[in-house]
């Protein structure tokens, strides 16, 4: 039984030791899963970003405010005073009769979403009184649902941007409602990330509005259907451009988009809509020849062509002097999607594929450094009963990485510390079992007698003492975060398989040593 | 075969309780004055801010550094070495603004550097707004303080209340001489050293329950000895157990300081102390606190739950 335990352990851990060749011969034998090493270990970058939640429920009361308007305008609605505050919309309804024609309209709106007890909540709440005052407040619930939307959107569509191929091994995990930490291996510059990150990238496409005259907007005078919006080349600012505000087609339209380049070998951004997309600019191409069409990404039009002829197949390319870079990350944006809301970096912290390496030979030193340190004190101290111990403490550490690699959990640097000290720490149990061996040997005991004595002693005491160490690291554990996390993870795993080992398999091995024997003293 | 302590010592360590006292009290108040008087030297984990680290096919020149951050004007730095001469690393507060802001410090940081040096290798850069240093501190407080509770609940449920008081009073001896050491020698108080100081918490608590148990166990089995003499006999028939542990610890985190590498230099520094204060205050701090308190035989055996006498 305990031997089962045993081989189970450096079963489990045999693929630490082994390369990837090694590892990939022995296949269906041995676990493919070695211990996966931190960011601080292989280097690479770590950014935790915050999603402007306020921004998610404005834009969500915004859409249900221009929802209403739509009802006012179907319904021919007397509705007046819109007011947008937080996450209460309210309106008035100038002749109250008309209010059973518009509630029934309003209640719709919501978007309900079943709980995982099958009761449907509502997301939104309507409430009115007798002078026509309407006030439709987004509830605790619908809060709640807005920003898991919001941070599911936004993982989803980081990881089509970050890792469109899906082979960067990068970590994206939300914290709390409206965080979450980025972990990508292997990066050496952070910017290029940070570009494609700090983006929100909603792409719409409006008509040029052709009569504004180029006075007006040097005047900043527009229709009041269309709006100023600043139109690029490639980096460089190129003038001020009049569209209409009325999006024609937006980026949710499309179905993928690439980098290729025109017939003047011009680096351009190609893309296909999906069918109704493709339809609905078939149409669009088709009724206004001649005119020209601005594609805006968040606050920049990038790209105002003349529409030379209808474009019948949905597939159309982006003309706008990129480089090949900029036209790389403009396509990756276009095809990830826009995100729900603007993203914030809050922390980062980018560690050196040198330092990463440094640190693992460091760790590496370190533990072999320690671990002959304790060896060999150990033997000097008790001497056979000293190499019992070293067997469980060697036994131990292959024991942390079985454990470690089976759990899935990450070595950081601070984890190996965690192993060099329970390294420290595991012979402890022994010591306590050695020294009340000798005690009870110094009684006049017979040593089978103080053998059996000394363990049993021993064990209450060992046990009160690594609960409390075992106490300290579950606290670490749960309000730790990222390398504390992975220090108290070995440390608690150490401590379990620390008294096992020193314990279970000391005793064990004394046992078969001196179970034959005639002895008058034990050698202790 | 090595003996650290000649058999059947008899030490009089409860005769030392007042000395103790006298020493402890005053290193736990110079350690508060030294930490409201000099504060610690926060890493970015917990004030906000920024840093690089960097490699030169040279050794630093850490003047220069220094001039060219100041030319760069992002206030308060500090540039020190980073495990070798050829290596350093580079801290900046935190700027005004928010967390796009720090962002660009480094970039800024870096594109200097790379102009001076060509050959610049950077090993590690990072940036902290000040949301997460708050939350970062307040949760390591927040920790820390849970850690210390428990402790208090376990051991008053597994002895008595005394013990639990005298553990805790310990423990919080040794979290505040441990923040003194790092006022005193201003070496980076960040991150790691939050997970040091429960690790500390948890190895000075495993001493210190070492020996209330074999206080507990003494109690029942010697009726005819004094308190203090139960005391003196449990840490006595203990203090062999509590060198070694404590030698052997010390034999790890020692090749941890000297091998570990300049990232977990200061947890190694902080738990060294650790160790050595949290072994010199079970022995000195935590058994006298039951004398202090009283410990009465008959509570301990009305509790003979698990009698071993």
């Amino acid at each position: 039984m305990i031997l089962a335990v045993c081989l189970f352990g450096l079963w489990s851990a045999m693929p630490n030791f082994l390369s990837l060749e090694q590892r990939a011969s022995m296949q269906g034998f041995l676990p493919e899963k070695a211990v996966s090493l931190g960011l601080d270990l292989k280097g690479g970058l770590y950014l935790e970003l915050g999603v402007d939640s306020d921004a998610v429920v404005k834009s969500r009361m915004d859409s249900l405010s221009d929802q209403v308007k739509d009802i006012r305008r179907t319904e021919r609605l007397s509705l007046r005073q819109f007011k947008v505050d937080g996450s209460v919309l309210t309106f008035n309804l100038r002749d109250v009769t008309e209010m059973d024609k518009l509630l029934p309209k309003l209640r719709p709106l919501a978007q309900v979403n079943p709980t995982l007890l099958g009761v449907a909540k509502a997301e939104i709440e309507i409430e009115n009184d007798e002078l026509g005052n309407v006030s439709v407040t987004l509830t605790d619930f619908g809060l709640a649902e807005l920003k898991r939307q919001a941070l599911a959107q936004v993982i989803s569509v980081l990881g089509k941007r970050l890792d469109p191929e899906g082979t960067r091994e990068m970590s994206l995990q939300p914290r709390g409602e409206d965080r979450l930490i980025l972990q990508i291996p292997g990066v050496k510059e952070v910017q290029p990330i940070i570009d494609l990150i700090n983006q929100q990238a909603v792409l719409t496409f409006h008509m040029v509005d052709e009569t504004t005259t180029s006075d007006d907007i040097a005047r900043g005078r527009v229709r009041p259907s269309a709006m100023i919006a600043d139109e690029y080349d490639g980096e460089t600012l190129i003038r001020k451009i009049a569209i209409e505000k009325r999006v024609m087609l937006t980026g949710e339209n499309l179905k993928s988009a690439s980098v290729t380049f025109d017939q003047n070998n011009k680096t351009v951004v190609g893309f296909v809509f999906d069918t109704a997309g493709g339809k609905k600019f078939a149409d669009i191409t088709r009724k206004n020849v001649g005119k020209r069409f601005a594609i805006k990404l968040d606050d920049r039009v990038i790209s105002a062509p003349v529409i030379n002829g209808p474009i019948l197949g949905g597939s159309g390319i982006i003309q706008g002097g990129f480089t090949v870079e900029k036209a790389t990350e403009l396509s990756t944006l276009m095809a990830a999607g826009a995100l729900p809301a603007k993203l914030t970096v809050m922390d980062q912290q980018l560690v050196g594929p040198d330092l990463g390496a440094d640190n693992i030979k460091a760790g590496k030193m370190a533990i072999m450094i320690g671990f002959a340190g304790v060896i060999v004190y150990m033997v000097l101290t008790y001497g056979r009963f000293g190499l019992a111990a070293n067997t469980a403490l060697i036994v131990n550490v292959i024991m942390i990485l079985g454990l470690l690699s089976i759990l899935g959990a990450t070595l950081t640097l601070p984890g190996i510390a965690g192993i060099v000290l329970t390294m420290g720490m595991a012979v402890d149990a022994n010591v306590l079992v050695f020294e009340r061996i000798r005690e009870e040997q110094a009684l006049g005991r017979t040593p089978m007698n103080a053998l059996e004595n000394g363990y049993r002693q021993a064990l209450s005491t060992i046990f009160d003492a690594n609960f409390t160490t075992f106490l300290a690291a579950a606290v670490l554990y749960f309000l730790g975060s990222g390398p504390i996390k992975g220090f108290a993870v070995t440390l608690s795993i150490g401590i379990v398989t620390s008294v096992f080992t020193a314990v279970v398999v000391t005793r064990l091995i004394l046992v078969l040593w001196l179970g034959g024997k005639r002895l008058t003293k034990l050698p202790i | 075969m090595l003996r650290l302590v000649p058999e059947n010592t008899k030490i009089n360590f409860l005769g030392m309780r007042m000395i103790a006292l006298a020493v402890s009290t005053m290193l736990v108040l110079a350690s508060i004055g030294l930490y409201v008087s000099k504060d610690l030297n926060y890493g970015i984990d917990f004030k906000g801010g920024s840093s690089v680290a960097f490699e030169l096919t040279e050794p630093v020149d850490l003047g220069h550094i220094r001039e060219m951050l100041g030319s760069l004007n992002l206030g308060d730095t500090s540039v020190k070495e980073f495990g070798a001469p050829e290596k350093a690393m580079v801290g900046i507060e935190l700027q005004d603004g928010d967390e796009e802001v720090q962002n660009q410090t480094i970039e800024l940081v870096k594109s200097t550097f790379s102009a001076e040096y060509p050959d610049i290798v950077y090993l590690s850069s990072g940036s902290i707004g000040s949301t997460v240093s708050g939350e970062l501190k307040s949760d390591g407080i927040l920790a820390v303080s849970l850690a210390v509770f428990f402790v208090l609940l376990y051991i008053w449920f597994r002895f008595e209340w005394q013990f639990g008081l005298g553990a805790v009073i310990a423990l919080v001896h040794d979290v505040v001489l441990t923040i003194g050491f790092f006022a005193i020698t201003q070496l980076e108080f960040n991150l790691s050293i939050i997970a040091a100081l429960l690790t500390i918490v948890g190895y000075s608590l495993n001493d210190t329950v070492v020996v209330y148990d074999r206080v507990r166990e003494n109690i029942r089995r010697y009726n005819k000895l004094t308190l203090l003499e139960v005391l003196n006999l449990s840490l006595n028939q203990t203090l062999a157990r509590t060198l070694m542990t404590s030698i052997t610890t010390l034999i790890a985190l020692f090749a941890l300081f000297f091998f570990g590498g300049e990232v977990i230099k200061g947890f190694t520094a902080a738990m060294i102390w650790g160790v050595v204060i949290g072994t010199y205050s079970s022995v000195f701090i935590a058994s006298p606190m039951l004398l202090f308190f009283n410990v009465k035989r008959e509570q301990m055996i009305i509790h003979s739950d698990d009698s071993q006498a």
